[in-house]
């Protein structure tokens, strides 16, 4: 039985290598503009830019691109707003679900653009068919190619000596739809119809029981949107119970497809990166620090559920499998455990099993996986994110050996160095003023005459009340999505405070790297000589693992101890 | 600023085009050729639907093998899990009092022998399956209240029993809907 279990998990992290690395390659070559055999959309691809009046030949400094960035998304801001809030006049509502409060609106509008999917509400009734696919499943695609386009740009940075031109954000946007996102959806898409995911567009459904108990069935064209919502490292799903409902992820073989999706793009942009700039040895260090980070967060989270729950064991039941609670039986404890270890270093937020309901040391690693958030990372963004960590670590190491600070034969000076810091402050500052404001509003304001009284907020007493609050707020910084879902989040004051703080977290590290990549690659190129710092090292991988760990260990060790670490010794004692 | 708003506003028209018509409309064309047409899989006892395969029922009665606990009581209107934590007083007293429950209708069951599914919640409160350990403890109560003999219920548990995937991935696992409809199935 276990064994079964282990080798599912196994053979799914191998074949997502294995079809990661070749798109990576691919990725680099449909944006170096090399011959490949989907080509054959070009024409097609002219349509848009003229249809769009864009000159994709019109190369852009990095300014630029953020200002084309930023315009497109406030776009979407500002017109998914008002969908959402309205979407009950609006046709393609079968089930005749009701519009969005404003607070709500503004949440889930946010959420979506950013790339998050943070849900504080429930798909089969929250949204309309309309919403879901016009609003919710366009921006899976667009926030994801968002991510895709500006990387591409940070790559463009390093690929020539000295340049100030990164390439077309429109066309980087467009092609990361066309070519990679759109065929890639379609094929995961089509496997998941074929095996139980529903696609038609018809209503709930009202049938008889065996026991002559009279169900009804929510459904609606889930299969084009759990697949984009995957590949594009969303994670927003159909479903209130996301991919444990079992029209969402039917069957252990579906489970595997999803888990290889949402992984396939960050490490493949790894893998691009490498080609792009024709630093491969870079591209493998970088995915080794990753993948060994990503082995720390799964191996422990394996041990700890696979284990089962020690209080369930003092009543007397053997759990032989691991922890059930919830859980699906059709994906087993292990499977569970590694997924919720990929959706929080990836980014997805998308669960196949209840968070709220993981073992302490489970939840630690999952917040972790979040806070560092770069093991691979988001669709493009994780790069990014990493990135910082590099520019970090190579000054620092720059200051040991008493060097001039360089990367890839840029000098690192004060003003990239400063934003980098910056970068890496926002986010301890972002979770931990997030966590203490909602803590003390639980505890010095319980009763306030709200909508939803604080003291109403959790669904666990004690340390595990504070983990809900604590993950809900890093969960929105990381832009990942998942929650402990007991907590009780639609109301104003977690609407807005969420809102506000996933933007932070998403265009600020998004803003930051790619300023540093166009300073950098503007300033005069210097060859490599003995006396450079080589980036590409063990020793050097190894200097940024420390990095990457010590930061995050200064930034969130106390919120931690007061939450999955305080209930863990509870529950062992 | 001019430069930015235009393209913006005619790539969000033409991706929605094709992203929100086009592809959605072509996947649930081509899924009217699967096993559901697109709409999810049927189950059926004597030419009626009684349940979708993939969505779990709520049963109570002693002649069903019984599923797990679920959060919404198997209502497929919405989903949700307990979201209880592990150390949750109140959690736990209502998992010792799902094993007393079992006790009483299983004489003879002892607590080791109770699988971790049948007393916890599913994820989405829907689960159609339970491990095939959770089925056996049931065959007696269910073989005597139908007054057929253990070893048919046996039989008709290991027919039902689905192997991991390709035999190596995945635990095994037992469709809790279909083996009840085979079970009234037998019985004509």
């Amino acid at each position: 039985m276990m064994q079964t279990e282990i080798l599912g998990i196994i053979a799914t992290f191998v074949l997502t290598l294995i079809i990661s690395i070749p798109l990576g390659s691919y990725i680099a070559k449909v944006f170096a503009g090399q011959r490949v055999w989907t080509n054959f959309l070009l024409p097609f691809e002219n349509i848009i830019y003229r249809f769009s009046g864009i000159n994709p030949a019109a190369q852009m400094n990095w300014k630029q691109h953020l200002k084309a960035m930023l315009t497109i998304n406030a776009l979407w801001l500002i017109y998914g707003f008002f969908v959402l809030m309205y979407q009950d006049h609006l046709p393609l509502n079968p089930d005749g679900n009701p519009g969005m409060s404003p607070h709500l609106a503004f949440n889930t509008i946010i959420s979506f653009v950013v790339n998050c999917n943070l849900q504080h509400y429930s798909g089969e009734s929250g949204l309309t068919y309309l919403t879901q696919q016009f609003i919710i499943m366009f921006l899976h695609f667009v926030s994801a190619a968002t991510g895709i386009a500006i990387a591409i740009s940070f790559f463009k940075a390093f690929k020539e000596k000295t340049t100030t031109k990164l390439g077309n954000f429109w066309q980087h946007f467009t092609l990361a739809i066309t070519r990679v996102l759109l065929p890639i959806a379609a094929i995961i898409a089509i496997v998941l119809a074929f095996n139980g995911v529903p696609a038609s567009y018809e209503a709930k459904d009202q049938i008889i029981g065996l026991q002559g108990d009279s169900l009804t069935v929510s459904r609606g064209p889930a299969a084009a949107m759990v697949a984009i919502k995957h590949l594009g490292t969303n994670g927003g799903g159909w479903f209130g119970a996301n991919s444990a409902h079992p029209l969402e992820n039917p069957s252990y073989f579906t489970n595997m497809v999803e888990a290889i999706s949402q992984m396939l793009i960050p490490i493949a942009m790894i893998v691009a990166f490498g080609i792009f700039i024709g630093r491969r040895k870079l591209a493998w260090t970088i995915f080794g620090v990753m993948t060994l980070g990503f082995l720390l967060l799964l191996l422990p989270t394996l041990q700890s559920e696979l284990g089962g729950n020690p209080k369930i064991e003092q009543l007397g039941v053997t759990q032989h499998t691991g922890a059930m609670e919830g859980k699906e039986v059709r994906f087993g404890p292990a499977a569970t455990a590694y997924w919720s270890t990929i959706t929080t270093v990836v980014s997805t937020g998308s669960v196949n099993g209840m968070h709220d309901s993981t073992m302490p040391l489970t939840g630690l690693y999952q917040l972790l996986a979040m806070m560092v958030n770069a093991f691979y990372g988001g669709c493009g963004v994780g790069l990014l994110n990493y990135f910082i960590y590099l520019i970090i670590a190579v000054f620092i190491a720059g200051l040991m050996v008493g060097r001039t600070p360089e990367f890839l034969g840029h000098k690192l000076e004060a003003r990239e160095v400063k934003i980098a810091a910056l970068v890496t402050l926002i986010s301890p500052l972002l979770i931990m003023c997030g966590t203490a404001l909602a803590a003390y509003t639980f505890t010095a304001h319980g009763n306030a005459a709200w909508e939803t009284p604080p003291s109403a907020w959790l669904n666990n007493p004690s340390f595990h009340g504070f983990s809900e609050m604590l993950y809900e707020v890093t969960s929105s910084n990381a832009n990942n999505g998942s929650g402990l879902e007991g907590l009780g989040d639609n109301n104003m004051f977690w609407n807005v405070m969420t809102g506000v703080i996933l933007l932070f977290g998403r265009f600020i590290p998004i803003i930051g790297p790619l300023a540093i990549a166009g300073l950098l690659a503007k300033k005069k190129y210097i060859p490599e000589s003995a006396g450079t710092l080589q980036i590409d090292t063990k020793t050097f991988a190894l200097m940024t693992l420390a990095i990457i760990v010590v930061l995050n260990a200064l930034s969130y060790f106390p919120a931690l101890a007061l939450g999955p670490i305080a209930e863990y010794f509870t529950m062992i004692k | 600023m001019k430069q930015y708003i235009l393209p913006s506003i005619k790539l969000t028209i033409i991706f929605t085009i094709l992203l929100c018509v086009i592809y959605p409309l072509f996947i649930s064309f081509a899924a009217k050729l699967s096993a559901g047409k697109g709409s999810g899989e049927k189950v059926t006892l004597n030419g009626k639907v009684v349940g979708y395969r993939l969505l779990g029922q709520a049963f109570n009665q002693p002649q069903y093998f019984w599923g797990r606990p679920s959060a919404v009581n198997y209502n497929a209107a919405g989903s949700a899990g307990s979201n209880k934590g592990p150390t949750n007083p109140a959690y736990l007293q209502e998992v010792d009092n799902r094993i007393d429950t079992l006790l009483k209708y299983h004489p003879g069951l002892k607590r080791n022998e109770i699988p971790a599914d049948l007393v916890t919640a599913s994820g989405s409160g829907l689960d159609p399956n339970i491990s095939v350990e959770a089925a056996k403890i049931q065959a007696k109560r269910v073989a005597i209240s139908r007054q057929v003999p253990l070893s048919k219920i046996i039989k008709l548990i290991d027919i039902h029993t689905e192997k991991p995937l390709f035999g190596l991935f995945g635990p095994s696992k037992i469709n809790v809907l279909e083996l009840n409809v085979a079970l009234d199935q037998t019985r004509k």
